[in-house]
């Protein structure tokens, strides 16, 4: 076990804090009704917990950025996380009979139950319960960051999202509470080093999600949160499975051991469990649900943060994969999603929609990666999980700006956003290049991907990685195409973003824009680290002079288009109306018909609903994505009876 | 100064022709007269064209919409005015819904008669128009 | 040195080069059809005429964004031929067909709105074939680069039929020749009006059509990747494929109707899968 050289114990108490600022916030935040006060607290917290963040990482990194291994007796905690667990058990029941939905409280009380049997009846190595390494700080700083600029931009959205939504009750401070103890509980995941903690804060990010979905409490609100509630219970069983099996044959729920064992049912299982955090296929259908809530869960929740703890895990088993049955079968169903979410994506004109089923397909690139399992994969998974943070978290920000400014989501009725939401405009612009364009992060990650995919000799992942990308690039462009539209509105729409929203959203702008300028710094002092200490090695994935020149194409990509503007603002030019068959009325949006009657035009982007649409696609790849996994399970099942 | 000269593109509008007019436009294009070998293209588009060909007479409906037609298209820009019912209105000049010649409406700059004008007066007429379109060039960069 | 040479030649002579060649596409299209056809150098007149007309637009983005289209192809060819990588080079290629596209759909109009959609579908249907082609130079030379392509001890064409074959199709798409030309169709050719380009004059079409001839060079220059290796007389075969291949899309060109979008990329995927997929198997297990 490792001990803290230089700055003796009073470090120890850094990951109390950490882990313990957002929770004091979330209580006081519940308990304070005053909607001002509320929000300066909000803000005071962010603030700490990003401090509290800073430090850990200065911190570890004076410490000489070696592995902390930390907690070996917490019998206290232990009891806690043990009594908060029946808490949730019968929380969960009660909310399952509440609904008429009774066959979830069997998942949970299973669940619940195998966890307590194993804590009581194995004896267990004694052994630490966090760890401190680069992957988990990593995911530290995207949480304290990204998740507390959520924050900052929650205050001023549900004040918009009650104004505009009158029907729905304002319960906003147990839900900006409940986004708090998540990132509590979130920091508490990714610190620990212990199976069953990893458990109890697995669980309790699943209740919450379920509460956040909830939030508007209407019928489809409470049928989705309950698809997400045993979605994930399903994925929390197979976590407590691994538990137990751990326990029974390695006497120790280490991380790093079940690494270095690699027992494939054991593994099989945590992948079930991150397979259904991170809503791949056949698990999907939640995440499309979640987002009947409001936008800032989904962008901390189902975006940014709790989807990236099921990529975290097999990350974590990734050294794990490489060339198991498991990692073939992750890989798959990671490839598999990729290519037919963003398939499904094309069809979508929710914008949220659009964005989750992005999500899932972007995780599937994760999985994918992880699956592989070589340092090359895992590169350019922790690149693509850093920049995915970043430009979605931003993406859902402006959408749900957008949606409480104009009434709708709908991406139809953004045309020409951006000339009536400027503003918003462009940094949902920024968001969509940030995804998908040349020479963004989102795109190197993936050209990384490829190269590696290609490397580890697996064509079909080459493939799907060929088309999912096609589709991508079409359903970003039609948005970005909707955004740019020239289109002068009759009635202008007020922007009614507040402040707060708008610091939330500039910061992660610039956030999103550095980190592609910052590429080769990012690849060295983060990812590379953190490859190292996941496979003991690492790779250059890209050589200097490619990542510098990545970078000379990023400012390339916001230097033209900016000279541009400036060379052809000089240009004289005489506007003239479109061209409308002569019969343009004169304001560019109403022609004269065959009866000499005024029309509205109406300009439609191409959803081709019948050939890519969620009917036509999704029960297939359900089916497929299911039997793969079924077949996969009996295998290994059979490796451990045989 | 041949800038104009040797690629004026066209817009064939059909303001109400019989189409008689048009067959004969559309002939200019195929094989046998192959206007193309002037550097004539029929581009369908005001935005690119530099020379509007219309057939027909003018009538209440097409007015507007030769009038917007005319206003999309960048200078230096001639309007041709295939057949006498374009040049005229022919022998529907009296009829209730037509207000006349092309030049009620626009200034026209070469008048190509004939009912059907037949080709070979159509691709004359294009080769005078690209005439007026070069100088009407130069008296633009005069200006 | 030889490496910036061919850079300044690239930027310096393809517009030249590219304009050319449309002449000549002209002239052979035409006596295809039994006419006599414009000049050989009647796209440097349409060029010329096109500068010196009016400037009329119906936004104040659309010259900004085409500039862009032309700079992004610029640099996605000078890539290539500064011998970097193919790999990104094609990338930055979809990123300026991307800024055409967003052109297209500012002027909020019908006509380039269909035309851009029209684009976007094109773009999805070739983006396939085009990784897999940079993915299948990675697997048969092992390097993206293309100065380290180029001094291969054989040409990558015996390791790649399939994968050229692809490419011939998706050049055709993106050339804008017969079968593919959805969008925008050149010459006198009209489809939805003029598509993506219906609301660009004089100038601003000028310089669209600029890119194009950056865009005809660079796919020419991976036409010719497929041929040349260390050997100085496999660089004239290079040049004679480039003309062959050119020559076979012209001919596709006036032999073929028009497909819709759904046929477009039925065929399109499915010749991806069937050519460039079993063609990268082939090349990974071998």
């Amino acid at each position: 076990m490792k001990t803290i050289k230089t700055m003796g114990g009073c470090l120890l108490f850094l990951i109390p804090v950490l882990a313990g600022i957002p929770l004091v916030g979330a209580a006081l935040i519940f308990l304070i009704q005053d909607a001002r006060l509320r929000g300066f607290v909000i803000y005071g917290t962010v603030a700490l917990m990003m401090l509290a963040c800073l430090g850990l990482t200065g911190a570890w990194i004076l410490d000489g950025s070696t592995p902390w291994l930390l907690y070996t007796h917490t019998e206290l905690m232990d009891h806690l996380m043990q009594g908060i667990e029946i808490l949730l058990m019968v929380f969960i029941i009660y909310m399952s009979f509440k609904y008429k939905r009774r066959w979830v409280s069997i998942l949970s009380i299973l669940q619940t139950g195998l966890a307590f049997w194993v804590e009581y009846s194995y004896p267990l190595q004694e052994a630490t319960h966090t760890q401190v390494d680069s992957l988990a700080l990593l995911m530290c700083v995207i949480c304290a960051f990204i998740g507390g600029l959520i924050g900052i931009y929650s205050v001023g959205y549900m004040k918009s999202y009650h104004e505009k939504h009158r029907g729905v009750i304002d319960r906003s401070s147990t839900f900006l509470a409940l986004l708090f103890v998540f990132m509590s509980a979130m920091f508490g995941l990714v610190l620990s080093s212990n199976l069953i903690w990893m458990y109890f804060f697995w669980e309790v990010t699943s209740v919450i999600s379920f509460l956040l979905i909830g939030y508007t409490r209407t019928e489809e609100a409470i049928e989705n949160s309950f698809r997400a509630l045993w979605m994930n219970l399903l994925g929390g069983f197979g976590f407590a499975v691994a538990i137990w099996l751990c326990a029974m044959w390695n006497h120790s729920v280490q991380m790093d051991q079940i690494v270095s064992s690699a027992n494939p049912m054991i593994i099989g299982m945590l992948c079930l469990a991150g397979l259904t955090k991170s809503a791949q296929l056949p698990f999907s259908t939640w995440l499309f649900g979640a987002m009947v809530a409001p936008t800032p869960s989904s962008a901390l929740l189902h975006s940014a943060t709790m989807v990236k703890a099921g990529v975290y895990l097999l990350i974590r088993l990734a050294p794990a994969l490489n060339g198991t049955i498991c990692g073939t079968i992750v890989s798959f169903i990671g490839g598999f999603t990729f290519i037919m979410t963003s398939l499904m994506a094309i069809a979508q004109n929710d914008a949220k929609k659009v964005l989750a089923f992005s999500t899932i397909s972007n995780l599937g690139l994760i999985v994918a990666c992880a699956g592989i399992g070589v340092e090359q994969t895992v590169w350019a998974a922790i690149f693509l999980m850093i920049f995915h943070s970043s430009s979605k978290s931003m993406l859902f920000e402006a959408v749900g700006a957008t949606e409480n400014s104009i009434g709708s989501r709908d991406i139809e009725r953004m045309h020409g956003l951006i000339l009536r939401l400027p503003k918003l405009a462009y940094v949902m612009g920024i968001g969509i290049a940030g995804m998908y364009l040349a020479p963004f992060g989102m795109l190197i990650s993936k050209w990384v991907a490829l190269k590696a995919f290609v490397d580890s000799g697996n064509v079909l992942l080459v493939i799907c990685i060929a088309f999912g990308s096609a589709s991508t690039m079409f359903y970003w462009t039609k948005w970005l195409g909707k955004l740019i539209a020239m289109h002068k509105p009759h009635t202008p729409d007020p922007d009614i973003t507040r402040k707060d929203e708008y610091f939330s959203m500039a910061v992660l702008c610039v956030i999103t824009i550095l980190l592609c300028l910052l590429f080769p710094l990012l690849a060295g002092y983060v990812v590379n680290p953190i490859v190292l200490s996941l496979f003991g090695a690492t790779t250059d994935v890209l050589s200097m002079s490619e990542l510098t020149t990545m970078v000379i194409m990023v400012c390339s990509v916001l230097i033209v288009p900016a000279m541009m503007f400036l060379i052809t603002r000089m240009a004289p030019r005489d506007i003239v109306p479109i061209y409308m068959n002569g019969i343009n009325v004169g304001d560019n949006s109403h022609f004269i018909d065959s009866f000499g009657e005024e029309k509205k035009l109406h300009l439609s982007n191409w959803y081709l609903r019948f050939d890519f649409g969620r009917r036509r696609l999704l029960k297939p790849s359900q089916i497929v994505a299911a039997s793969v996994l079924i077949v996969t399970f009996a295998i290994l099942l059979g490796g451990v009876l045989a | 100064m041949s800038r104009l000269k040797k690629s004026p593109w066209m817009l064939h509008y059909d303001a109400s022709s019989c189409n008689g007019c048009d067959i004969e436009v559309l002939a200019c294009t195929m094989p046998r007269f192959d206007i193309e070998r002037f550097g004539i293209i029929n581009t369908g588009n005001p935005f690119h064209a530099d020379i509007l060909l219309i057939t027909g007479g003018v009538n209440a409906q097409s007015a507007q919409v030769v009038k917007q037609i005319y206003s999309q298209m960048p200078n230096p820009k001639v309007v041709v005015a295939v057949g006498i019912c374009a040049c005229t209105g022919g022998v529907f000049k009296d009829c209730y819904n037509i207000l006349g010649g092309v030049d009620q409406v626009i200034p026209v700059d070469v008048y190509v008669p004939g009912c059907a004008a037949r080709p070979q007066s159509i691709i004359d007429g294009v080769l005078k128009a690209v005439e007026i379109l070069e100088k009407k060039q130069e008296a633009r960069e005069h200006a | 040195m030889s490496r910036t040479i061919s850079l300044i030649l690239y930027l310096v002579l393809a517009p030249f080069i590219g304009a050319l060649l449309d002449g000549v596409d002209r002239k052979i299209t035409a006596r295809m059809q039994g006419r006599k056809g414009p000049s050989l150098f009647q796209p440097f007149y349409d060029l010329v005429k096109l500068f010196s007309k009016q400037m009329i637009a119906v936004n104040s983005v659309q010259l900004l964004l085409n500039c862009s289209y032309l700079v992004f192809l610029a640099i996605a060819g000078g890539m290539v031929f500064f011998g970097t990588d193919i790999l990104m080079s094609l990338f930055i290629l979809s990123t300026a067909d991307m800024f055409l596209i967003l052109a297209a759909s500012s002027d909020s109009s019908p006509y380039s709105n269909i035309g851009a959609s029209r684009e976007m579908l094109q773009m999805m249907s070739y983006e396939p074939m085009t990784l897999l082609i940079a993915v299948g130079f990675y697997l048969a030379t092992g390097s993206f680069r293309v100065d380290e392509i180029i001094l291969q001890s054989s040409a990558a064409i015996w390791m790649m039929p399939g994968l050229f074959v692809g490419f011939i199709l998706i050049m055709a798409i993106k050339l804008r020749k017969s079968p593919f030309d959805l969008s925008t169709s050149h010459h006198a050719h009209q489809e939805v009006v003029k598509g993506i380009t219906t609301e660009m004059s004089g100038p601003t079409l000028a310089i669209m059509e600029i890119g194009e001839y950056y865009e005809k060079m660079l796919l020419l220059a991976i036409v010719g990747l497929f041929f040349i290796h260390d050997t100085a007389w496999s660089w004239i075969i290079g040049i004679v494929a480039c003309l062959g291949v050119y020559f076979i899309e012209i001919l596709i060109d006036n032999v073929c109707a028009r497909v819709n979008w759904k046929k477009l990329i039925e065929i399109c995927w499915l010749i991806t899968l069937l050519c460039g997929g079993i063609n990268i198997l082939i090349l990974m297990l071998i």
